[in-house]
């Protein structure tokens, strides 16, 4: 079947009901996308499905056909994001991190507070409490003079 | 994932058409649309069948449109979709709130309204709102096509009246007169399933007002005699005790009956406070 993963075009073979995560992880052996509870409660195998978060444990691999998904590996491990997850402590062990990572993406390049909280609603962290998660995706908040470049 | 995948079957729908075949030609077969349930079970290992049937394909389903003054929501039309669509927020407020209540974004970007309301649970959030907007759901099989009265369309828990071989393809809205009003009470905001839901709406007197919970019954309930009785100038104490007796609520694990009641009557007093400039306006 194919589709576009992380700007290239490629053509899978799976069962079609079989979770885009595990099609990520297994097919594509892509494993930066984690599952976390497999119920879509904690957005841990969160991707972006033509650019709109998704969480990849919920998403039959036929409903990606002829679309674009883009995981943690196509950021290419230098983007202003995991920079600045890494530069706050965003992360601690770090399951939750790419999909933290990708479901902010999704937001503009400064947005509230509050359109951070929203954006990030569906994703659960039990290590940091959030706030430095928050301070990564926008730095203005803490009047950081580190501010992220837009790429 | 607790299911056994290499056992199912999916069919991919290239048409309308073709989906009502295959439901009216493979009974027991299972419409998917954006998995948000679906996928649950599957992953609880309670799959509801072996043989399904994608829906997510028939794009004409996702559109949101005006027919004549009647707002034509497509079942396909994801929560996101609700939620960013002019038409909606100017005449249905009080489905825009439901839908960003819905799960996190993750999960508004691809559950949708049809799966809400086919799904059939008593808790579904957006039901309440398509109880009090009096909502028409367009059913479509092989036969044609047939228009059910939202709140005739449950018959018990996670019954209604929709045959297996048909879809619901549509929700139609009238347009509402007066204040509209959505409250969800939760765990949390996001990504939890409410203990208590309401919808309503404040119509202009001496019109009675149309109130609609979830998660106290079996099924989404309106409440015709808490509406006769505030239509007909009872206290709002009066009105809240005729409520409490007018729901059903279980105890279950997100909450108890005693709970249920006593916050349901609360939600009436906040929707008439809340809406009073409403209907003195008109």
């Amino acid at each position: 079947m194919r589709f576009t993963l992380n700007g290239t075009a490629v053509d899978v073979a799976a069962q079609p009901m079989k979770r885009l995560l595990d099609v990520l992880r297994e097919e594509c052996a892509l494993t930066g996308t984690k599952e976390g509870c497999g119920e879509g409660e904690c957005g841990a195998c969160t991707v972006l499905l033509d650019g709109a978060p998704v969480v990849s444990c919920l998403v039959p691999f036929a409903q990606v056909e002829d679309a674009a998904v883009t995981t943690i590996e196509g950021l290419g491990g230098d983007h202003p994001l995991q920079h600045a997850f890494m530069r706050e402590v965003g992360a601690q062990c770090g399951i939750c991190t790419p999909g933290m990572i990708m479901a902010a993406l999704a937001l503009g390049p400064s947005p509230t507070l509050a359109q951070v909280r929203v954006a990030l609603a569906g994703n659960l962290c039990r290590c940091t409490g959030y706030e430095a998660i928050y301070r990564a995706i926008r730095p203005s908040a803490i009047g950081s003079s580190e501010r992220i470049e837009a790429t | 994932m607790r299911s056994p995948l290499s056992s199912f079957t999916l069919h991919r729908a290239r048409s309308l058409s073709d989906a009502l075949h295959v439901l009216h030609d493979s009974p027991g077969t299972i419409p998917l649309a954006g998995c948000t349930d679906v996928y649950v079970s599957l992953e609880f290992g309670t799959p509801p069948g072996t043989r399904y049937l994608d829906l997510w394909p028939l794009s004409p389903l996702k559109r949101i449109a005006l027919h004549g003054d009647v707002l034509s929501i497509g079942a396909l039309a994801t929560y996101s979709s609700v939620i960013r669509s002019r038409l909606v927020r100017a005449r249905l407020p009080m489905l825009v709130a439901a839908a960003r209540e819905v799960g996190g974004v993750q999960i508004q970007n691809r559950g949708t309204i049809g799966g809400n309301i086919a799904n059939a649970s008593p808790a579904g959030d957006t039901l309440p709102v398509l109880a009090a907007a009096d909502a028409v759901l367009v059913l479509r099989s092989v036969d044609g096509e047939r228009r059910v009265p939202f709140t005739g369309f449950y018959t018990g828990y996670r019954t209604s009246v929709r045959r297996p071989d048909e879809l619901v393809v549509a929700v139609e809205i009238a347009p509402i007169e007066g204040a509209q009003w959505f409250r969800k009470v939760g765990t949390r905001a996001a990504q939890a399933i409410s203990k208590v839901v309401m919808a309503a709406v404040r119509s202009p007197a001496p019109a009675a007002p149309r109130i609609a919970l979830g998660s106290v019954a079996a099924t989404v309930v309106r409440l015709p005699r808490t509406e006769s009785a505030l239509a007909a100038g009872a206290s709002l104490d009066d009105a809240a005790r005729v409520l409490e007796g007018e729901i059903a609520p279980i105890d279950d694990l997100r909450s108890n009956a005693e709970y249920r009641r006593s916050v349901a009557a609360n939600l009436l007093r906040s929707f008439w406070a809340a809406t009073s400039g409403a209907a003195h306006q008109a």
